[in-house]
C-alpha cells in the first residue's frame, strides 16, 4: 500500500511538472494579448513558414498558426466555437455551406488592397457570388495521374479509360465519395454535382463494373505509393500530383477533357473572429503578389494571383498540370454544398461502391 | 471506511462522466433523424440498406478471423514463454510493440508488403515472384492479427503461469502423456486466460477503421469505417450513433456468448 501510495504521487508530481513546464513555454514564446494575435486555422503545409516570420515582422502581429485536415473538421470546430479563429481557408462547396449557415463574416472589400491582382477568372463563382465573404487563396483541378512505364497517354485520355479490363487491378482511387460519383457522371456525360436520384443509381451501377480495376482507394498515401510504381493509374488532385511527380519522372497527370472538378480553397473570416483588423492585414498581405508568388513556389499549388503568377520562375508558370488552358478550364465544374439527403446519398452510393 | 468512500466516489464520477454519458448521448444521438427529429428512421435505414447488414457480417467474420489466428498463435507462444529461463524479459519483449503506435506500425508495413519492400524481394529470392500482397484480405488480417498478438499473449501467459505445477505432475503420475495432459488439465484450467484474451481482441477488432484503409485499400469495408464517414464526411450524426449502437449490442451479445461457453464447457 506504501509502495501504492508513493507511485501514485509520483504520477501526480509528474503531472503538475509537465503542466508548469508547458505553461512557461507558452509564456516564453508570445502569446499576449488577443488583439496582437490572429488565429489562423489552415491545412497542413499549406503556407510557406518564412511568410509567416516576414507578416509578424512587418505588422508586429503575432501568429497562431493551426492546421486541420479535413473540411469536415474544420467546420465542426469552427461551429463549436472554442477557439476563435480569425482567419480560416476552407475549399468552395464548405464555403457555401458556411454562408448558408451564418459563419462567415463579410468582407469589406474597401478595406482590401490589391484585390484586382486576382485574376477575374477565379473571383464571382457560384459558391460565393461577389466574394462577399471569401477570397482565393490556392486552386486546382482533379484528374488522372499515370506511370509511362505501365501506361500510355493516348490510354488514359477520357474517364470512360478507367473502365477498360485491361487495367485490371491497377487504379488507386481517391477516398472521397464527391470525387469518385462525380468522375463517374462526368462520365456519363453529366454534372457532378447531379442529384436526380435516376442519374445517381445509374452512376452507382457503372460504378460497380469500376471494382476489379481498383486496386486502393486510399488519401494522401496515393502520393508515396505512386512515386514507388507501386500502380500504374491514380485518380488524385492536381497539386498532390505535382508533389508525385517531383519523385518520380515517369508520372504524368491528365484532365479528362469531357469535364472533371475545379476546386478553390478561399480565406474566409469566420463570425468568431475576434482580431478583425489582424484578419485584414493578413488578407492583404496575402494579396501582395511578391508574398503570393513567394507561397507558390514554396506550396507548388496554383495560385489564383495573376500578378504573382507573373513572377513565378517561367517553368513553373507554363505548368500545364497547376495551369491547365482556358479551354480545358472552361468545362471543369465546382463541387455545389449538397443538401443533407443528397450528401448522405452520395456517401451511401460510394460506401456500398467500396464493398464490392 | 471513510478513504474508501472517497476512493469509491471518485471511481462512480469516472463511471458516470465517460462511461454512462456518452452511451447515453450515442443512445439519443441514433434516434436524432438528418432533420433532427426524433425517429427510428436510422435503425429503419440500417435494416434496410442490405449494405449495412452485409457490413455487419464482414465486420464480425474479419473480427472472428483475426482472434483465431491471434489465438493460434498466441497459445504456444505463451506456453512456451511459461517454460524459458528468463521468461519476464521475454515477455517484456512480446509486449514491447504495444509501445509504438499502430500508425506507425501500420506504415512500417505498408513498406514491408509494397512491390519492391522486403517480403517481395524474398519471394522473388525464393522463386515464387513478386505478387500483389498490400491491398489483400491476407494482408489486413496478418497485420490486424500482429498488432493484438501481445494483448491475447499476456492474459494467456498469466494463465498458464498461474497453473499449479504439481496439478501437471500428477497428471504424468497417474500415467497420462503429454498430450492428454494438456488436453484434459492445462487447456482447460487456462480457459479464462483464453477468454480474457478473445474478448480484448475480439471486441476492438469489430470496429478497426486505420488499418482497413492503410492497409486493406478500402477493399475491406468494417463498421468502423461506416461510422466514420457517417461522422466526419456526411456529419449525419444519427445514423452514425445508429451503428455505434448496434456495435455495442454486438460486443455485448458476444461477451454474453463467450462467458456461456465456458459454463457449458466445465
Amino acid at each position: 500500500m506504501k509502495k501504492l501510495n508513493v507511485m501514485f504521487f509520483g504520477i501526480i508530481l509528474i503531472c503538475l511538472a509537465l503542466f508548469t513546464a508547458e505553461y512557461e513555454l507558452n509564456k516564453d514564446s508570445g502569446g499576449g494579448k488577443s488583439d496582437k494575435v490572429v488565429n489562423i486555422f489552415n491545412w497542413g503545409d499549406y503556407i510557406d513558414p518564412k511568410l509567416i516570420t516576414k507578416f509578424e515582422k512587418q505588422t508586429g502581429y503575432k501568429i497562431s498558426y493551426e492546421t486541420f485536415d479535413s473540411n469536415e473538421a474544420m467546420y465542426t470546430k469552427i461551429k463549436q466555437g472554442g477557439t476563435s479563429y480569425d482567419i480560416a481557408i476552407p475549399s468552395d462547396y464548405m464555403i457555401q455551406k458556411m454562408i448558408q449557415n451564418h459563419l462567415l463574416l463579410r468582407i469589406d472589400h474597401k478595406k482590401l488592397k490589391g484585390l484586382s491582382n486576382i485574376d477575374s477568372k477565379f473571383l464571382n463563382l457560384s459558391f460565393d457570388p461577389e466574394n462577399k465573404y471569401s477570397l482565393p487563396y490556392f486552386w486546382g483541378t482533379l484528374g488522372i495521374i499515370y506511370n509511362d512505364k505501365y501506361v500510355k497517354a493516348s490510354e488514359v485520355k477520357h474517364w470512360n479509360d478507367l473502365w477498360n479490363p485491361q487495367f485490371k487491378n491497377s487504379i488507386m482511387l481517391i477516398d472521397g465519395a464527391r470525387e469518385v460519383m462525380g468522375l463517374t457522371l462526368n462520365s456519363q456525360g453529366k454534372s457532378v454535382n447531379d442529384t436526380n436520384a435516376n442519374d445517381l443509381e445509374a452512376a452507382y451501377r457503372k460504378l460497380k463494373k469500376l471494382s476489379p480495376n481498383v486496386k486502393a482507394i486510399l488519401a494522401d498515401e496515393i502520393k508515396v505509393y505512386m512515386a514507388q510504381n507501386e500502380s500504374p493509374i491514380a485518380v488524385s488532385y492536381s497539386g498532390e500530383a505535382m508533389e508525385m511527380m517531383d519523385d518520380n519522372k515517369h508520372l504524368h497527370y491528365t484532365i479528362p477533357s469531357e469535364g472533371s472538378n475545379i476546386w478553390f480553397d478561399n480565406m474566409v473570416i469566420p463570425k468568431t473572429a475576434k482580431n478583425i483588423k489582424g484578419a485584414y492585414a493578413f488578407l492583404n498581405f496575402m494579396l501582395n503578389p511578391k508574398n503570393a508568388a513567394q507561397n507558390a513556389e514554396y506550396v507548388a499549388y496554383a495560385t489564383p494571383n495573376g500578378a504573382a503568377k507573373k513572377l513565378l520562375p517561367k517553368s513553373m508558370q507554363r505548368d500545364k498540370v497547376m495551369y491547365p488552358s482556358n479551354k480545358t478550364i472552361a468545362h471543369l465544374e465546382v463541387y455545389d454544398a449538397l443538401s443533407q439527403k443528397n450528401l448522405s446519398k452520395y456517401n451511401d452510393l460510394f460506401l456500398q461502391f467500396k464493398m464490392h | 471506511m471513510k478513504t474508501r468512500g472517497l476512493y469509491f466516489s471518485s471511481y462512480v464520477l469516472w463511471l458516470i462522466f465517460f462511461v454512462l454519458a456518452p452511451v447515453a448521448l450515442i443512445l439519443y444521438q441514433s434516434f436524432i433523424g438528418i432533420n433532427g427529429h426524433f425517429t427510428i428512421d436510422n435503425y429503419e435505414n440500417f435494416f434496410k440498406v442490405s449494405a449495412y447488414l452485409q457490413m455487419t457480417f464482414n465486420s464480425v467474420l474479419y473480427a472472428a478471423l483475426i482472434t483465431l489466428i491471434t489465438l493460434l498463435v498466441s497459445y504456444p507462444t505463451a506456453y512456451f514463454l511459461t517454460k524459458t529461463k528468463y521468461k519476464q524479459l521475454w515477455l517484456m519483449l512480446v509486449i514491447l510493440p504495444t509501445w509504438i503506435n499502430i500508425l506507425l506500425k501500420a506504415y512500417a508495413f505498408i513498406g514491408i508488403f509494397s512491390q519492391s519492400g522486403p517480403a517481395n524481394n524474398f519471394l522473388e529470392w525464393i522463386g515464387l515472384g513478386s505478387h500483389q500482397l498490400l491491398f489483400t484480405n491476407a494482408s489486413f488480417m496478418l497485420v490486424a492479427a500482429y498488432i493484438q498478438l501481445p494483448f491475447m499473449i499476456l492474459p494467456i501467459f498469466n494463465a498458464i503461469d498461474d497453473l499449479d505445477e504439481s496439478l501437471i505432475n500428477v497428471s504424468h503420475d497417474l500415467g497420462a502423456n503429454g498430450f492428454q495432459t494438456f488436453w484434459n488439465v492445462t487447456f482447460p484450467l487456462t480457459l479464462n486466460g483464453i477468454k480474457s484474451g478473445v474478448q480484448v481482441v475480439f471486441i476492438p477488432s469489430l470496429s478497426l477503421f486505420m488499418l482497413t484503409r492503410l492497409i486493406g485499400g478500402n477493399k475491406v469495408i468494417t463498421l468502423g469505417t461506416a461510422i466514420e464517414e457517417n461522422f466526419l464526411v456526411t456529419q449525419d450524426w444519427g445514423m452514425g450513433s445508429t451503428i455505434g449502437v448496434i456495435l455495442i449490442v454486438t460486443m455485448i451479445l458476444i461477451m454474453f456468448l463467450t462467458g456461456e461457453k465456458k459454463r457449458r464447457r466445465r
